[in-house]
């Protein structure tokens, strides 16, 4: 190839990564400032870090928002499974492509609108039936759950997919229940695709603004909010440190992955040797 | 901002959990668990089949019929704010009363106008950006050695695990007059007074393709890696030049993966709320935050009803062409 490629698509891969990561960079590097004016440098100081732990309202609606992202979670892989399983396994039965459609569109609609028609149709069952009373904890996770399942389904999907259904059938053949099958064979299998799932949920719950602004009531203000609410005033160096604590949760969560996959991968190159010295 | 997981971000993080998944299966009590629970043996098809049929039905599909009701109802001081379709007149006779009125509001009144046309004009320009940024980046990603390529695949998905809100946050203290940008330029020399950038259309494409260039990244990968390069090859030696080959062969062939990451920004970009709100300030007009206003501050239920089943039926063909693209890729079993 040309010499004007060769230095254009590294060129374009720097500048990228440049444009993802220096706005997270400066989040880090500001929290650390001791002047109050977030970008102007009046050195180094964590008093930030010790207003963040002095301030209840952020903690409480941090500890909400992890209750309600892990119950959202745990609900969302439950049956997000179960809308794989279906899809996947149970070959053609009426309304398949309904629960197919209804499986996927919640990745594209726009939150703006999940969100009214969650609250719409609450405050419509409250009407009816008298459930739920008021808005809360219940209705968020609710809200959350719809639509984390359909990008649990997603992934559980395309893992069941490529999961060689030989397995799952031999068993079957041998005498055992479907639900023996699925819960000691296929699920083993399937883990990662849970796990990954799992986390999915939990972020995107975490992380999630629009739909909890609408289906949340008094009393249940979950973090997004308040960081909204106090973002909205203005920049502050407090939601810097907030922002590093995340972001360091995340490098710790990553490099603990990295360490599994690496000895992972030592242990089946190990594998590999001992198969072939075993051969000769 | 709706977060997209794409089918292969979702590969590449089942792929990173696999070693913790396997270790995590292994251990004893996860293993007699599993086997408890296989025992109970409850007649699995209609209960794994009607579970998350009804849970979809009710909490997705009924709250559109809601609103579509809602907004065919009139606005009224009471809780909640709207009137009621159904009615009975003497106790006698059930009458439907649609009151088309919201409808009429949002299509005389030019600000809805605007904000849809705004929105679209917003998303479109967002989404070619991200285009034009993510291209060479899944290409430069695709090219690299397979080490290197986990890697970067790595630094493409990790933002997603940090906060949305904060993300864009981030740009605020970076374009704002004061901000990090300004302050450079400043200190530099070369301009005297700021740049005005917060609160301007540039804040708001800045953001849209900030947040939004790893879900464009990650489809293009995806079919970019399994592009076959002998065909290049062949074009090479048969003489044909690098960016003759790359518009003749690699374009067409990642089409799909174009389209796939369009849909991707196009759709949620349209309804974006957050992004408009923090870095565009009062005088930008996108239909989510006009949305939003009507709902919170207006407490105009029915019109907010209206203006949402306005959005989805703009949204409905886009929708579609993600959906037709999405069920090919389930079946080709990726």
């Amino acid at each position: 190839m040309n010499q004007k490629r060769s230095w254009f698509l590294p060129a374009c891969l720097i500048a990228g990564f440049a444009f993802l990561y220096v706005p997270i960079l400066s989040l880090v590097i500001f929290s650390f400032n001791a002047s109050k004016l977030v970008t102007v440098w009046g050195g180094f100081s964590a008093k930030w870090y010790a207003e963040l732990l002095g301030n209840s309202q952020i903690l409480d609606a941090a500890w909400l928002s992890v209750r309600i992202a892990a119950i959202n979670a745990s609900l969302a892989v439950v049956l997000g499974t179960m809308v794989a399983l279906v899809l996947t396994r149970l070959g053609p039965f009426r309304g398949r492509a309904l629960l197919s459609g209804m499986a996927t569109a919640p990745l594209v609609m726009p939150e703006v609108i999940t969100g009214l028609s969650m609250l719409l149709l609450f405050v419509s069952l409250e009407q009816w039936f008298g459930w739920p009373q008021g808005r809360g904890v219940t209705t968020i996770v609710i809200a959350h759950a719809t639509f984390s399942l359909a990008y649990v389904a997603v992934i559980v999907q395309s893992r069941l997919t490529q999961l060689d259904e030989s397995i799952e059938e031999a068993a079957l053949d041998l005498g055992a229940r479907p639900a023996k099958v699925f819960f000691v064979i296929t699920l083993p299998i399937i883990a990662p695709a849970l796990i990954s799932g799992w986390l999915l949920a939990f972020t995107l719950s975490l992380d999630d603004l629009v739909i909890a602004s609408f289906t949340s009531g008094p009393g249940s203000t979950t973090l997004p909010m308040v960081i909204f609410s106090k973002v909205r005033l203005g920049v502050s160096p407090e939601i810097n440190a907030l922002a590093t604590i995340l972001i360091a949760i995340v490098a710790i969560a990553v490099v603990v992955a990295g360490y599994f996959m690496k000895r992972q991968e030592s242990m089946r190159q190990r594998d590999i040797q001992r198969a072939i010295a075993a051969n000769q | 901002m709706t977060r997209i997981a794409y089918v292969p971000l979702g590969h590449r993080l089942a792929h990173m959990f696999e070693p913790l998944a396997r270790q995590l299966v292994r251990l004893p009590p996860v293993r007699w668990l599993l086997t408890q629970v296989s025992r109970l043996g409850f007649s699995g098809k209609s209960l794994v089949i009607s579970v998350p049929y009804v849970w979809l039905l009710l909490f997705f599909l009924v709250p559109f019929v809601i609103v579509l009701k809602i907004s065919f109802a009139e606005q009224v001081v009471a809780q909640p704010p709207y009137t009621a379709l159904l009615g009975w007149v003497d106790e006698k006779f059930l009458t439907l009363k649609l009151n088309i009125a919201n409808y009429l509001f949002i299509v005389r009144d030019s600000l809805y106008w605007k904000a849809y046309l705004n929105s679209m004009k917003v998303a479109a320009i967002s989404t070619l950006l991200c285009l034009l940024v993510g291209y060479p980046m899944a290409y430069g990603i695709a090219r690299t050695s397979p080490a290197w390529r986990n890697v970067l695949l790595m630094l493409v998905i990790l933002p997603f695990w940090t906060s949305f809100l904060l993300r864009v946050y981030a740009w605020i203290g970076i374009l704002k007059n004061n901000g990090i940008i300004n302050n450079i330029l400043m200190s530099l020399g070369i301009i005297d007074s700021p740049i005005v950038m917060m609160q301007t259309p540039f804040a708001v494409y800045v953001g849209i393709v900030y947040s939004y260039l790893p879900f464009m990244v990650m489809p293009l990968y995806a079919t970019l890696e399994k592009m076959d390069l002998t065909l290049l090859e062949a074009a090479y030696d048969l003489g044909c030049r690098p960016f003759k080959a790359f518009l003749r062969i690699t374009l067409p062939l990642s089409i799909p993966g174009i389209v796939a990451g369009c849909m991707l920004v196009f759709i949620p970009a349209v309804g974006e709320f957050v992004i408009p709100e923090l870095l565009g300030g009062p005088n930008t007009l996108m239909i989510g935050k006009v949305l939003w206003d009507e709902f919170f501050s207006n407490r105009a239920w029915p019109v907010a009803s209206a203006v949402a089943i306005a959005i989805l039926l703009l949204l409905v063909i886009p929708i579609m062409i993600f959906q037709h693209y999405q069920a090919r890729d389930a079946e080709a079993g990726r």
